[in-house]
């Protein structure tokens, strides 16, 4: 039986393309998803907004209600002077959702289930809060790590735990989405495995239904998950942005 | 010790912080069933914020999961 960590395997479509020191760079299976999640999202976007009227039609009703409920978002985590950063957290929110929704699919390949790709965008968004950050406010963003309102012989030790917690932010939004996608796509592989090794144990496989309607039940969960996940993602990006807008506390 | 007893021993330890994610999902939705029984109309509203509560407490156990799977697939 296959192992359930082969569906990750990223094999290459093509030859290499070029090195970077003595390191192959090929057309991945990874790249190709990647490239069909964007072309879905472009897709979407375009046809939902090809003939804008005043009135919308059906297609341009499901375009608004996408970027809206994005836009409602951003407005409740991160206030009203955060709406420029919506196209941001929509083509974030909107890239996970779709990654994460076509692993779904049996045979597919699950972008957001490698660390390297989630990591990529958690830094994005906290290289955004911190340059965003400093530009606006200047070194007064540094206000970030120290709370207000605290008795001062309590303060340094506060800062301390303030910069740690700020730290850790990009590896626990990068290690909560690709933590999900991987352990929910392993538990899948595992119940559809006792389904096979049921069926082989003679008498007992007439227990193997069981695993099966689990299997399904796991599949509703995962859908739930990786709708959710993206929210998180956006919802938290959101919260760090509203950081990076009113540094004090 | 058998390195790969430890490495299943470890496996079945690392589940155990799942047990904390337990309580934590349990509390959220029992704290708010009962919010919401106090208060119906009020519920709708906070569905959003549950869900990501939801989700935050969740991934916590997804990370011990995830010890438990790469003690088991990847060492």
């Amino acid at each position: 039986m296959a192992s359930p960590t082969e569906q990750f395997a990223i094999t290459p479509l093509s030859g290499p393309l070029f090195h970077i020191s003595n390191a192959p760079i090929a057309f991945t299976n990874s790249a190709a998803f990647m490239v069909a999640v964007v072309l879905i999202v472009v897709v979407f976007c375009l046809t939902t907004s090809a003939r804008p009227s005043l009135v919308p039609g059906r297609l341009q009703n499901v375009g608004e209600l996408f970027y809206e409920f994005v836009a409602n978002t951003v407005r409740q985590s991160a206030g009203h002077d955060a709406m420029g950063f919506v196209p941001f957290v929509f083509a974030l929110f909107s890239f996970v959702l779709v990654a994460n929704l076509l692993g779904l699919l049996p045979y597919s390949f699950t972008v957001t289930s490698h660390i390297i790709v989630t990591a990529a965008l958690s830094l994005l968004v906290i290289g955004t809060v911190i340059v965003y950050g400093f530009a606006k406010h200047g070194v007064g963003f540094l206000k970030l790590f120290v709370p207000s309102g605290v008795p001062g012989w309590l303060l340094p030790m506060l800062v301390v735990i303030e910069v740690i917690s700020f730290l850790s932010r990009p590896i626990s939004l990068s290690v909560r989405l690709f933590a999900n996608m991987l352990a929910g796509h392993i538990a899948l592989k595992i119940f559809a495995g006792f389904v096979t090794s049921l069926l082989a144990a003679g008498f007992w496989s007439v227990l193997s239904p069981l695993p099966l309607l689990l299997t399904v039940a796991l599949s509703a969960l995962e859908m739930l998950v990786a709708v959710l996940q993206a929210y998180v993602f956006a919802v938290l990006t959101s919260i760090y942005l509203h950081d990076a807008l009113h540094p004090g506390h | 010790m058998d390195p790969v007893a430890a490495k299943y021993i470890g496996a079945g330890l690392a589940c155990l912080g799942m047990a904390g994610a337990g309580i934590g999902l349990g509390n959220l939705f029992g704290q708010f069933l009962s919010g919401s029984l106090r208060n119906p109309s009020a519920a709708d509203g906070q569905r959003p914020t549950l869900l990501l509560g939801f989700a935050l407490t969740e991934a916590l156990g997804i990370f011990s999961l995830l010890i438990a799977l790469l003690l088991l697939f990847a060492v």
